[in-house]
């Protein structure tokens, strides 16, 4: 066996070992010189990355991959875990991957400053793998202990501005509400492992009874991952969170707000995939049924979300209920799929919200940067107190032009590419959602040109000698460019990011059996 | 019916602790109520995991007779169990520590009076 052969055998437990045994690692290098320890950090994320695109090439060719932690060969019923990843799995771990990597280059210098930061490494990499975990396991009861390492890392981590009463609440709601989830998430645990005594994700698809109780546990997991991922009426953490957080510490949270988003896919498409396309209710398919449910959440999510972000004067916190916004679009997407589940149009739904979880990461990450890019400079948090920043700031002025213009979906940029594909196949369903969805799109515009307006044009303000107003430092400049120019190519090019990652993706999702095939038996 | 006074404690006790969470307004009664949930869903694991007359799952030390593996407990809820435990003590903790920078900025414990974020 080579090397490479090896690496690809055990790419799944080292892709969440490696960030695992780094982020303790980091920490003890830490006390030795600080600038070895910010590079060790970004190495670690880069060794990941580089697992994760090994695993990918391999799982992209010859189909799902498999890892059991524990007895290979079932003859008693023997403990063990197991690892089942596909090309969804996949597509999201690039996903964290990614910000992961753009996250620690940027806070290179937005935290230069602050001391801590030994925690902070440690948190963001324990972060990271857990955020790794929940995407690549393949076992129930797994899953939740990858979610609550996700729920006490970025509690931690949010509460970093410690010294400000708002990042404490923010924290402090955001561990309340995710531990009662994760809770409740647990107690369905238990109750689908009392009803069909195993934990795989694939066995408890194939043996579902879809009785009474597993509508319940339906209700529970679709409930609290949508709570995680900050579906409205859920979403009241995630604004303050994301709005009193730093910026490079949003985008790591981000990925595991896409990872419960990704959950809930699971949940529908692989775990209740099979029950919910041949049940009957009410006169209609089960999966009519949910999908109506997932768009309506959907519906509500993107009007609140772009309504709240129309009267807030807190720049940072703006940007969050737009994120709450275009998780509305993923979901809208989902339920669409969903819905008109085995249609053509579906698939083009999910091809759009799949895409577009992809392009939210890559948009809203661009903007929370700028954002903090503003608040390095200025130390200002209202967009009133703010102005007159495009006269210094001439690059951040061009990357939050990108972002404004990627999360409002104009052409050519990458907001386009999947909006397109999401009113295209809604429309399909029902035109009344194409025209809402469009029309908070334009909305959002009008609230990015207002911050434009607000603080990078006009007048200066505020400016004191001893602020000495001027352009971010270089990482953080890297960091944004690297986001600016994804938009730009998957905008340019986005058959290309469709070909190779979400067509496959969407593909896994559909073809739930193939998931499920892959395991026979176990707990 | 006497099998059934667990799961209707767990209910009691999930049902006791989102009252807490929800409408207390003090933020350690809060913290006790997610305590509380939790205790009733690892009781709720604890109970599913009861098999009258098992024997413990260890391979080497068997008493004679036994037919195996139908008498021995399967371990997996008392795994989950001890997981969940462990992960509760850590939530536990850093919600007091969180409660305690929280008191420390605010002089106060009640949730109404210290709202900063709203909307």
């Amino acid at each position: 066996m080579t090397p490479l052969e090896f690496l690809i055998e055990q790419s799944p437990a080292l892709i969440v070992a490696v960030p695992l045994l780094g982020a303790f690692l980091t920490s003890l290098i830490g006390r030795v010189n600080e600038k070895a320890r910010n590079i060790f950090a970004l190495f670690i994320v880069c060794l990941t990355g580089v697992l994760i695109a090994i695993l990918a090439s391999d799982v992209l060719t010859s189909g799902p991959r498999l890892y059991v932690f524990g007895a290979q060969n079932l003859q008693v019923p023997m403990v063990r875990i197991i690892f089942e990843v596909d090309s969804m799995s996949i597509f999201m771990a690039i996903i964290t991957i990614i910000l992961a990597l753009v996250a620690l280059v940027y806070s290179w210098s937005f935290l230069k400053e602050y001391d801590g930061l030994d925690k902070f490494y440690t948190l963001a990499l324990l972060l990271i793998t857990s955020t790794l975990g929940m995407e690549l396991t393949g076992d129930m009861f797994n899953f939740f202990v990858f979610l609550e390492i996700s729920c006490i890392t970025s509690c931690a981590l949010i509460a970093f501005w410690i010294t400000e009463g708002e990042a404490l609440e923010a924290a402090f709601k955001y561990l309340v509400i995710s531990s009662i989830g994760a809770l409740f998430i647990l107690f369905s645990i238990g109750l689908l492992y009392a009803q069909y005594n195993a934990l795989n994700i694939a066995t408890l698809a194939s043996v579902l009874q879809f009785s009474f109780v597993d509508k319940i546990i339906l209700v529970l997991l679709v409930v609290v991952l949508a709570m995680k991922a900050g579906v409205v009426p859920m979403h009241m953490w995630l604004p303050d969170s994301y709005g009193r957080a730093p910026p490079s510490v949003i985008l790591v949270i981000m990925g595991a707000t896409l990872a419960s988003f990704y959950g809930i896919l699971r949940v529908i498409f692989t775990l209740y995939g099979e029950v919910l396309t041949t049940t009957m209710r009410f006169n209609l398919p089960m999966h009519v049924l949910v999908g109506w449910l997932l768009i309506a959440l959907a519906v509500v999510t993107i009007i609140v979300g772009v309504l709240m972000a129309l009267i807030q004067s807190d720049f940072m916190r703006l940007i969050a209920y737009v994120a709450v916004a275009e998780i509305g679009y993923m979901l809208l997407a989902v339920g669409t799929g969903f819905a008109a589940w085995g249609t053509a149009y579906a698939t083009t739904a999910l091809h759009g919200g799949v895409l577009h979880i992809l392009n939210d990461a890559l948009d809203i990450g661009l903007l929370f940067l700028v954002a903090g890019a503003v608040y390095y400079v200025t130390k200002k948090r209202l967009l009133d107190d703010l102005g007159g920043l495009a006269r210094t700031m001439k690059y951040t002025t061009v990357f939050l032009l990108i972002g404004l213009l990627a999360v409002a979906g104009m052409p050519p940029l990458n907001g386009f590419a999947s909006k397109f594909l999401i009113y295209e196949s809604v429309y399909q369903l029902n035109p009344i959602l194409a025209i809402v969805a469009i029309l908070c799109s334009i909305l959002m515009l009008a609230i990015f040109v207002k911050v434009f307006y607000a603080a990078f044009l006009g007048p200066q303000r505020n400016i004191t000698a001893s602020t000495g107003l001027k352009e971010a430092p270089r990482s953080m400049l890297i960091a944004m460019g690297v986001f600016a120019a994804a938009a730009i190519f998957i905008g340019l090019f986005p058959n290309y990011v469709l070909d190779t990652l979400v067509k496959p993706a969407v593909s896994a999702l559909l073809n739930h059996a193939d998931y499920i095939g892959m395991v026979i038996g176990g707990v | 019916m006497i099998e059934y006074i667990p799961y209707i404690a767990v209910v009691a006790m999930v049902f006791i602790g989102l009252y807490a969470v929800v409408f207390r307004r003090n933020l350690i009664k809060i913290v006790i109520g997610i305590t509380i949930i939790e205790s009733g869903v690892n009781l709720f694991l604890i109970t599913l995991g009861y098999r009258g007359g098992g024997i413990a799952p260890i391979y080497t030390s068997l008493p004679a007779g036994t037919t195996y593996p139908e008498e021995m407990v399967l371990p997996v809820p008392q795994a989950l169990t001890l997981t969940s435990i462990v992960i509760g003590v850590a939530v536990l903790a850093l919600m007091l520590s969180l409660v305690m920078h929280i008191y420390r900025k605010y002089g106060t414990l009640n949730v109404r009076k210290m709202r900063r974020l709203k909307e």
